[in-house]
């Protein structure tokens, strides 16, 4: 394996926008309010910035193209942006090109920064991708919960859990999420809700009901890395590092070959493996404080839980109804309020989950402010289950 | 001797009743209430004259993978998707035909179902082909509260001619054309506009249909009393029968036209009531064959009852195949009859790149994917590095059919939230036995039917219409193989 990037980078600074319904903000203005944050946290000036990641992921609502929106936007220097477009993990994705250009040496201080402004598209629920000129013609007309609700007939099937044992432990993914998210001023959804309420929603797609899935929002977020070095000579302390970023995509061995089960992401357990590895973690379950993972829907997260083997395969039902994965359980999980409470605003997505395990790394997260926190995973999915794109990174405490 | 040598026929799942037709529409048509019996065939949103004319065929020709045999292809239909694109094209490509027959559609009167089967054994008979394959299939056209609706039925039937023969030997053909207009329907697709129907009965099919089949007993050298099945559709009730008697016909030889369960196909009807007998015919038994429609057309046939050569499914397995349907609603909107609001998601631009599909025809149209010829893996699409793990050869694979093959249900969902003109849209991942997987959709279920394991068999269907631009577009969709769910059953019963 390559060496890695373990401890190369620093997480300079961050900020994140409210997220929800921003009828009253253009992407501009969010990529402004996320930006202000990051540089204020971080204490530098435009000037310092060497290079930027720019991910947006819907073609042409609002954003636009290439480089110049964030650019623009942001008054950026005239320096490098790159835009970046991964699926969901498109935030995730930023994140890396920020930090692979500081690891390399050839940026000083570099900035990802992701939005998207789902609101001005018209729909509720993701928009209608456009997938090309041959896959209308083959695929099915489907929608992202239709998809991703395919994982609870194979989970089910291959763990012999009933209907009704795998929506309820499902529907308790979703109240644990609501209830962190209560505590979130810049979540888009602030209320508790009940197994009952999960349970009786209005069907979205078998078996995902309209709280098993995450919201539709507005929202952007951004990073600011640099190295070790420049952040001590800064006076930085107590420095978050980057442990790990993996990026593990499909190449069709699900959709178009007999050996996956559908049952779980084959992209999100060599991510997970070679993230671990590059991080210098052997027992995730015992070692990882917290993870934020891409909740886009009940089930997702469930089956992420084995993915990322902190649950035992075909065990992670049993771990999310017992707690395990509650803000008080042994690995809390979405402690922001995930997916499911901030929306997914696909461009900003993975850079709002390093936001807060970053902010529970520097012990700044308030009242959800978990104890003595030392690594933060995050994890986002792109796609769909048969043909995804999956990330995963991990940040952790200086020294650990 | 020329003549049949296999048959197949489909009728779609759905039936509507027309009791529900005539209570809805009882406020505006209190006459029609006397014709709310029995039910008519439904085709599905997304059934149209080509996809049940290929999966007549598919009956008809059976699960081998070679068809090379077959060397001409004719396609009968009134109500045909296309007008200016070769329809027969189209059924040619869904049977990985080869590229070289020749093909045909015939259309513009509701005798033309039986006019290419003549058609078919004229040039096999002149040895310009030496084994044609007809289609027929039709989705009727009618408007609400119409009596044309209640009557109609959708279905479609085939039959593979060869000089050999085999099901049914071909004795004589007789013809009448005469511009007599009893129905019409302008080219710009609209309704059928119909004439007083005692004039149709009396001047049209009592004085034109008998001289074409005296013409088609005197070129087969058959005595109308020897006739042991006579295939006539008529919405008429009795006219069969009335035909048979100044025929000479017997009474007893006059067949059922399937009115009371499936209503009247067009154009594929007379070939469908050929087909229901060639499936109830003995051993020398003949049967005529005769439809109106500008004239007529007639044909004898004489049965071998080769009981080897019965189709898998034919018009009796179509029939049992049934799901009522009693909302009225429902049919009105799959045929375009109520200008309903889709929502959002139905916004999408369903432009088909005619390059893409041209340049991807064989797995489009075909289904036809890729077989290894080192590892013997299988995989759909065809790909130019096969997707095997760890094997990643390079240009190593060999077109593979997957219409045939036995299938099951490894993951799915019902979506309520994409658009759908059935929904839930149902849709999954399909793996079939021998390899390979495909995403796709799943038809002809209701919430409920569908779990992982479910056996599914491949059908032909519309994927999207391209309402801009008036294209339809095909592909291949799982259906429950209710066969195999049943065998399933029964084993588990033991």
């Amino acid at each position: 394996m390559a060496q890695g990037i373990r401890d190369k980078v620093a997480i300079l600074g961050m900020g994140c926008s409210k997220f929800g319904e921003r009828w009253d903000c253009g992407p501009d203005d969010l990529m402004v309010e996320a930006y202000i944050e990051a540089m204020n946290d971080a204490g530098i000036e435009p000037s310092q910035l060497d290079a930027a990641w720019f991910s947006t992921h819907v073609d042409e609502m609002g954003t636009g193209k290439g480089g110049t929106p964030m650019s623009i936007a942001l008054r950026l220097p005239n320096i490098a942006v790159t835009r970046v477009e991964n699926f969901c993990a498109s935030g995730s994705e930023a994140f890396r090109g920020a930090v692979y250009a500081v690891a390399s040496g050839a940026a000083d201080i570099a900035i990802a920064l992701g939005v998207e402004k789902l609101k001005d598209t018209g729909y509720g629920g993701l928009p209608v991708a456009n997938p090309g000129t041959l896959m209308p013609q083959v695929m099915p007309n489907g929608s992202a919960p239709g998809n991703f609700a395919q994982l609870a007939s194979a989970y089910r099937a291959k763990h012999g859990v009933s209907k009704d044992d795998l929506k309820r432990a499902i529907a308790h993914v979703s109240v644990k999420s609501h209830a962190n998210g209560a505590k979130n001023a810049k979540a888009h959804l602030r209320k508790a809700v009940t197994v009952d309420q999960v349970l009786n929603a209005p069907m979205i797609a078998e078996p995902l009901g309209l709280f098993d899935c995450c919201g539709v929002s507005d929202g952007a977020a951004c990073a600011i890395v640099t190295t070790p070095e420049i952040a001590k000579a800064m006076g930085k302390k107590n420095l978050t590092m980057v442990k790990a970023i993996q990026l593990s995509v499909s190449n069709g061995y699900e959709s178009q070959y007999n050996g996956w089960d559908g049952s779980h992401f084959h992209t999100a357990r060599i991510a997970a493996g070679k993230a671990y590895r590059e991080a210098g973690i052997e027992r995730p379950r015992e070692q990882i404080s917290m993870i934020e993972v891409h909740d886009c829907f009940s089930i997702t997260e469930l089956v992420t839980m084995e993915d990322l083997f902190i649950s035992p395969e075909g065990q992670g039902w049993r771990d999310v109804m017992d707690g395990f994965y509650d803000a008080d359980g042994g690995v809390p999980c979405q402690i922001d309020g995930g997916l499911k409470c901030f929306g997914h605003p696909i461009g900003a997505s993975g850079l709002r989950m390093l936001y807060e395990m970053y902010l529970q790394l520097q012990g700044r997260a308030g009242e959800r402010q978990l104890k003595d926190p030392v690594f933060g995973m995050t994890h986002n999915l792109g796609g769909a289950p048969a043909s995804n794109v999956c990330s995963v990174a991990i940040i952790g405490q200086e020294g650990a | 001797m020329v003549g049949i040598a296999a048959w197949g026929a489909y009728a779609p799942r759905l039936r509507l009743s027309r009791k529900a037709v005539v209570t809805a529409n009882a406020w505006v048509a209190p006459n029609l209430v006397g014709k709310g019996k029995g039910e008519r065939a439904m085709a599905n949103w997304d059934e149209d004259a080509l996809t049940m004319a290929v999966e007549a065929a598919r009956d008809a020709l059976g699960p081998a993978d070679d068809r090379s045999h077959i060397d001409a292809l004719y396609f009968a239909s009134t109500t045909a998707p296309f007008a200016d694109r070769l329809n027969a094209g189209v059924v040619s490509a869904a049977l990985t035909l080869e590229k070289s027959i020749s093909a045909s559609d015939v259309t513009g009167s509701q005798r033309c179902g039986l006019a290419a089967l003549a058609q078919a054994l004229d040039s096999v008979s002149g040895g310009s082909a030496r084994s044609a394959l007809v289609v027929a299939g039709e989705r009727r056209k009618a408007r609400a509260v119409s009596a044309l609706e209640l009557d109609c039925g959708d279905g479609a039937a085939a039959f593979v001619i060869t000089a050999e023969g085999g099901a049914a030997d071909f004795l004589g053909r007789g013809s009448v054309t005469d511009d007599f207009v009893d129905h019409f329907r302008g080219n710009d697709g609209g309704f059928d506009y119909a004439w007083e129907e005692r004039w149709i009965r009396d001047e049209g099919i009592v004085k034109l249909v008998p001289p074409a089949v005296k013409r088609a007993l005197a070129a087969a050298g058959v005595a109308a009393a020897d006739v042991a099945h006579f295939c006539f559709p008529s919405t008429f009730s009795g006219m069969a029968a009335t035909l048979a008697k100044s025929l000479g016909i017997p009474a007893e030889a006059v067949r059922d036209n399937l009115a009371a369960v499936m209503g009247e196909a067009g154009s594929a009807h007379g070939p469908l009531m050929l087909a229901h007998a060639l499936e109830q015919a003995k051993a020398g038994e003949i049967i005529v064959v005769s439809q109106f429609g500008q004239g007529a057309e007639a044909l004898v046939f004489r049965a071998t009852g080769a009981a080897n050569l019965k189709p898998a499914r034919g018009v009796t397995g179509s029939l049992a195949d049934r799901q009522e349907e009693t909302n009225y609603l429902k049919f009105l909107i799959f045929n375009g009859l109520v200008d309903w609001d889709k929502g959002m998601r139905a916004e999408k631009d369903n432009k088909t790149a005619l390059t893409t599909l041209y340049r991807n025809e064989d797995m489009i149209l075909g289904l036809v994917g890729g077989r290894c010829r080192e590892t013997g893996v299988v995989q759909f699409p065809r790909t130019r590095i096969s997707v095997a793990p760890n094997k990643p050869a390079l240009d190593t694979q060999e077109p593979y059919r997957f219409a045939e093959r036995k299938a099951s249900v490894l993951s799915y969902s019902a979506d309520y939230l994409t658009f759908s003109m059935a929904p839930p849209n149902h849709y999954g991942m399909i793996v079939f036995e021998g390899g390979g997987r495909i995403m796709m959709d799943i038809t002809d279920v209701s919430p409920g039917d569908v779990d992982t394991g479910l056996p599914v068999k491949m059908v032909f269907r519309i994927k999207d219409i391209d309402e801009k631009r008036g294209f339809v577009r095909y592909f291949w969709k799982a259906a429950p193989d209710r066969s195999a769910v049943s065998a399933q059953t029964a084993v588990a019963a033991e």
